[in-house]
């Protein structure tokens, strides 16, 4: 009952090679359904997102013979000379390949640390493998324990929690005044792909209303329609201030947008509500003095930068939390192998015995032909007996000591120790 | 057993101070739980206290000041737990919590007979006095809420995120709990104070006669509905009117010691 996981991501391949070997749910589904009809693996589950592209799997055979006949295959179905891949791809077994899921689904493999997109991404794969019948026992288990260390991640540490970006440094910071944005507007200033980043991140959060303002017409309709937003005339700043909570502005400008002057004119317009504004303009959109003025919070690009790398420090002093989660999620996971594996062990040890007992009882009745059938009988029933008790005990404890279980690590190694004897005749 | 039960409640709203303190730093929501179980484990073991110090005693627990302290303490510990279930926010309780634990030995720890006992008795009576000291314990909680919301605002509008800035509640939410909380107070103390008259009306037959107290909690009625109004106000919104809040709650603190103490003929603990 072995694990083999090959694959890459963006640190073992470049772009160009990640986007060949990506699946679409189609392809997906042909590369397990192959994998499991040319014997190269029992269970299967394949896991492709924009950053990293993994097949894992339960061979019939050992894993590193596998992973060979797994690395051929990946060749031939995404069309990629076998040298080229080679050099991408990653091989782990057993208990490193367990490890690797659980920290992929906690996020701690990914690009950007701590992201929150790689669970749900690990759920769907699971999801449509599990629908497919691709997987079995083994990585049943293996991805539902994957889910829960992704979970148990993202609520007992602060992994995910801090903003990673320029954009969701800002939307965050809205929300520590606003709370939920539900019920808040947003006016973004500017129609670049700043503005676009930021107008994502306030999707994310749910924001009540987008109002977009920008130059250029054209272009500020095409955002709007994509992110459900209104285009507000550029200029017009009376009207467009009175109404938004949060002001984005990105905008190419050589003098401020917004000078201290019009937003005081507009909270008194407004009743003094609060406003949040982020300055990502260079040079900056708003007059700094802006920042003075009764219930205004203004943000420039320095400052959420600032925020930024506070939070990056903050993600990596989780790691270490975020690791011992999965330590202890691997060693439930190898125990339950284990277990599973163990008596298994037994059983075929048993059957080794009871046949080892069979021939032995033969070979010796040969030199003791003075004893009686029935003692024979008798000679055969005892040692039986023997047998069973012998092995009773140890079976009993298997099924009953989760720390005995832990502690035996490698099942291969009892297996060659009691068993090789038969494989070897 | 008041001995026991006194132990008790120090441990369970010492933990519970730990646990909010640790849910703060560390963000885990199990040991935000674990604040509450243990504010609630508090509440219960607190208020078996407070009866078991008035059966002691043979009379109510608002006897004497300290007995008064202890069911401020109490009352400030339901009411925050009342919030915080409404609001479903437990960033709060580091701060609030400290106060309980304070008032509840202070309470405790001073001799139970120090000052002599005011006439008390009746329904009328206890609901005038449990609901005034309802109310200042509600103006208390708007005040640790109010100072939250100055601090947080600072650190927001001078760009000082520390870690801590990112778990508390937002402004908005802070500012709701506040009204809440002032809400409480306000219907409290005027609910409890037309129960004071009518019950100076059975004692001597009269509704009125001149006692600063009654000046002050008229005034204190006063200030916090002027915050009601001006918290909405263009000029008052914001940062200013939790000012008037932690303002109004130095008032409804010489109320409660100055005025009581030195200066009211009919009201000495409450």
């Amino acid at each position: 009952m072995e694990i083999v996981l090959v694959g890459l991501n963006h640190r073992t391949a470049p772009v160009e090679v990640r986007e060949r070997v990506s699946y679409t749910a189609e392809q997906a589904r042909r590369a397990a359904s192959e994998l499991r009809s040319r014997g190269i693996l029992e269970e299967t589950l394949v896991l492709s997102t924009c950053n990293r592209s993994e097949v894992y799997g339960v061979p019939p055979e050992t894993s590193h013979e596998s992973a060979a006949g797994l690395s051929s295959f990946l060749s031939e179905f995404h069309k990629v000379q076998p040298d080229i891949l080679s050099v991408s791809l990653y091989h782990h077994y057993d208990r490193h390949a367990v490890r690797h899921l659980f920290r992929v689904s906690a996020g701690l493999d990914s690009m950007m640390l701590g992201e929150a997109e790689i669970l749900g991404q690990v759920r769907e794969a699971y999801k449509f493998a599990y629908e497919q019948g691709a997987t079995g026992p083994v990585l049943n288990r293996m991805f539902q324990a994957a889910l829960e260390v992704g979970k148990r991640v993202r609520s007992e540490t602060e992994l995910g929690t801090r903003p990673m970006s320029v954009a969701s440094a800002g939307v965050k910071l809205a929300e520590r005044i606003f709370g939920k944005l539900g019920q808040r507007t947003a006016l973004v200033l500017g129609a670049g792909t700043i503005s676009e980043q930021v107008m994502l991140q306030l999707r994310d959060r749910g924001i009540g209303q987008l109002l977009l303002m920008n130059r250029s017409l054209e272009r500020a309709e095409k955002l709007a329609t994509e992110f459900h937003g209104t285009v507000v005339p550029w200029g017009e700043w009376g009207d467009a201030l009175r109404s938004p909570d949060v002001i984005v502005s990105s905008v190419a400008a050589e003098e401020p947008i917004l000078e201290r002057a019009i937003l005081e004119q507009a909270m008194a317009a407004r009743g003094n509500r609060a406003l949040f504004i982020m300055d990502l303009g260079l040079p900056r959109n708003i007059e700094p003095a802006a920042a003075d003025i009764y219930n205004v919070y203004l943000y420039n690009l320095d400052d959420l930068g600032g925020i930024v790398q506070q939070s990056r420090a903050m993600r990596e002093n989780e790691i270490p939390r975020a690791e011992t989660i999965v330590d202890e999620h691997v060693g439930k996971f190898l125990s339950w192998q284990a277990s599973v594996e163990l008596v298994g062990l037994v059983d075929e040890l048993r059957a080794r015995l009871r046949h080892e007992r069979t021939a032995f009882i033969r070979e010796r009745m040969e030199t003791m032909k003075h004893l009686s059938a029935h003692d024979r009988q008798q000679m055969e029933l005892l040692m039986g007996e023997l047998l069973e008790k012998l092995l009773l005990e140890p079976a009993e404890r298997l099924r009953g000591e989760k720390e005995l279980r832990r502690k035996i690590q490698n099942v291969e190694a009892l297996r060659d120790l009691f068993l090789s004897n038969r494989e070897k005749q | 057993m008041s001995h026991l039960y006194f132990i008790f409640t120090v441990a369970a709203y010492s933990l519970s101070w730990g646990c909010y303190l640790a849910f703060l730093n560390t963000g885990r929501a199990l040991l935000g739980t674990c604040g509450s179980a243990l504010l609630g484990l508090g509440l219960v073991t607190h208020y078996f206290a407070l009866l078991e110090r008035s059966r002691g005693l043979h009379t109510v627990p608002y006897h004497d000041l300290y007995g008064s302290m202890s069911l401020f303490g109490w009352l400030l510990a339901l009411t925050y737990l009342a919030l915080e279930f409404y609001h479903q926010q437990r960033s709060v309780g580091a701060f609030a919590v400290p106060f309980i634990l304070a008032f509840f030995m202070t309470a405790h720890l001073a001799p139970a007979d120090r000052l002599s006992p005011t006439v008390a008795h009746g329904v009328v009576f206890a609901l005038h006095v449990t609901l005034s000291i309802l109310a200042y314990a509600a103006f208390a909680l708007s005040f640790v809420l109010s100072v939250i919301y100055l601090a947080e605002e600072r650190l927001l509008r001078n760009r000082k995120l520390s870690n801590v800035v990112w778990r508390l509640p937002s402004l908005e939410l802070l500012e709701r709990m506040s009204h809440s909380s002032v809400l409480v107070g306000v219907i409290s103390i005027a609910i409890g104070t037309v129960l004071g008259f009518i019950w100076v009306d059975r004692l001597t037959g009269q509704y009125w006669f001149y006692d600063p107290k009654y000046v002050i909690t008229l005034v204190v009625l006063f200030l916090y509905l002027l915050y009601f109004q001006l918290a909405r106000s263009t000029a008052w919104r914001g940062a200013r009117a939790s000012k008037l809040c932690v303002f109004n709650f130095f008032v409804v603190v010489m109320s409660f010691t100055v005025v009581n103490l030195y200066l009211s003929h009919s009201h000495r603990y409450f």
